[in-house]
């Protein structure tokens, strides 16, 4: 039987980093894929975010999690090289290593405190996480201030022009034949004579299959299908310098420079707000902690500033789950959709293709382990 | 390459370009002045090192910036002139600290 316009094999809902690397995963498969989207004014992550491809500390209280961003950080150059190969829009993805600099005594002992916990977990797959004094950072970040007493570093850390990563995608999804259907804000979810049909502002769009990927409104969104995601989001502010000569080798959890030479700095986390206002409080908190890192960042002009809405779930890990009462309809949520592109690309993304998620794989990521301590 | 439209008497700003003494006219921005004197390029880029100019003229591209009595990287299409003005081009890549 013909299609009609707005009728697809899948339709993800959601065009930021998740949704787009899954999108992108599926069409790669030959599947018919629309990406459903908000409009220019939508609050997104995936524009905001501080592109590491991250490992170092990541698994505490879940091993698996561990594991999976391990495996995400350990395909980032094959992934990225296909992408930028079909698409040829480079993403500078780069792995020298990264650091979590502390600025005393008491900062390094938690942080060594809370990278032993971590590693003594049950479980959790062997990677190396070294603390290192101020002499041992400073052979390899020559820049350090007096104030840095040590630090943690991981070699599997790196970092991304995840804002070229987002472009490449939509292109990719475009050669690939996926509809990007933007101000479709999904507001209802009915199932049909066996299809999902989506409502938005912009008229219905129905599929076969659907994948929830609208971060935090995933919290709303997968009740409609019989699932469950619940958020928490999470306030970050980031500064950003002119561009300069490149002087950083390594990023550093809060610091980095990019591939054109401008230098992050994000060092906040708040929790209960919602609204986008920076706060000069905590932007002084971050320069003058940026600052002592690296005291030549001292005479650099801040050319721009921006908050950003973390896409964080309740206990900070990844969900990816098939509805029991609607099969075929999918959510994922997560918070790392630049270190987990890979993952969600060429890893998630076949398995949706499939109808079933490997459950040696990403059962961990179960939002069942909500009501599991719930009932504890 | 680019020539100034005299159609009204403006009053002159003196300023200096790379210790050079030029005259320049009130309401000029600094990438004006440096287009009118044929100056290029302005500075070479951060990362790669290539040469280049002002662009855009509107505060948007970035390619103007240049040094501004001591201040470096400073965008010279947004900046009026004034009496007694340092500017200087870029002509080593911008370091942070240095």
């Amino acid at each position: 039987m013909a299609r009609g316009a707005k009728e697809y094999e899948f339709a993800v809902v959601g065009g930021g980093l998740l949704g787009s690397a899954i999108a992108w995963g599926l069409a790669r498969l030959g599947k018919r894929v629309a990406v459903l989207d908000e409009g220019d004014r939508a609050t997104r992550a995936s524009r905001g975010n501080f592109a590491l491809v991250w490992v170092q500390s990541k698994g505490l209280g879940m091993p698996a999690y561990a594991g999976w961003t391990i495996r995400g950080s350990n395909g980032y150059r094959a992934f990225a090289d296909e992408l930028e190969r079909e698409t040829g829009i480079p993403v500078s993805f780069e792995r020298p290593g990264g650091f979590h600099l502390s600025l005393s005594e008491r900062e390094l002992e938690a942080r060594a405190q809370q990278l032993k916990r971590l590693h003594n977990q049950p479980g959790i797959v062997a990677y190396e996480t070294k603390i290192l004094d101020h002499a041992e950072i400073a052979k390899m970040l020559p820049d350090i201030g007096p104030d840095v007493v040590g630090g943690s570093y991981c070699p599997l850390d790196g970092h991304v022009n995840s804002q070229q990563l987002l472009r490449a995608f939509h292109k990719g999804l475009a050669q690939q034949g996926a509809h990007y259907l933007p101000s479709h804000r999904v507001e209802s979810i009915a199932h049909k004579a066996g299809a999902f049909v989506l409502g938005t502002p912009s008229g219905e769009v129905r599929a076969d299959r659907i994948v929830l990927a609208a971060g935090n409104a995933n919290a709303t969104l997968a009740p409609l299908v019989g699932l469950r995601a619940p958020m928490k989001p999470e306030r970050g502010q980031i500064l950003v310098t002119e561009r300069v000569q490149p002087f950083l080798d390594h990023p550093v959890v809060t610091i980095r420079q990019t591939n054109e030479g401008s230098v992050m700095i994000g060092d906040s986390k708040e929790e209960g707000t919602r609204d986008t206002d920076m706060t000069m409080g905590v932007n002084a908190m971050m320069a003058e902690r940026a600052v002592r890192m690296f005291p030549r960042l001292a005479s650099l002009n801040v050319v721009r500033m921006w908050t950003a809405i973390r896409v964080m779930t309740e206990d900070g890990f990844p969900i990816y789950e098939q509805s029991r009462s609607f099969p075929g309809a999918f959510v994922a949520c997560c918070h790392s959709g630049v270190t987990l592109a890979a993952n969600h690309a060429l890893v998630v993304a076949p398995m949706i293709a499939a109808g079933a998620l490997d459950e040696d794989v990403v059962g961990a990521f179960s939002a069942r382990r909500f009501d599991v301590r719930k009932s504890a | 390459m680019f020539a100034r439209v005299h159609d009204a008497p403006v009053r002159s700003v003196r300023v200096t370009v790379d210790g050079r003494l030029v005259e320049a006219k009130l309401g000029d921005s600094v990438a004006a002045v440096l287009l009118a004197e044929g100056v290029s390029p302005t500075r070479v880029s951060a990362v790669s090192g290539t040469p280049r100019a002002p662009y855009c003229m509107m505060g948007v591209c970035f390619e103007c910036l240049v040094t501004i009595d001591g201040v470096g990287n400073r965008q010279g299409c947004l900046i009026p002139v004034r009496e007694g003005m340092a500017i200087e081009t870029q002509q080593a890549r911008r370091e942070a600290g240095r």
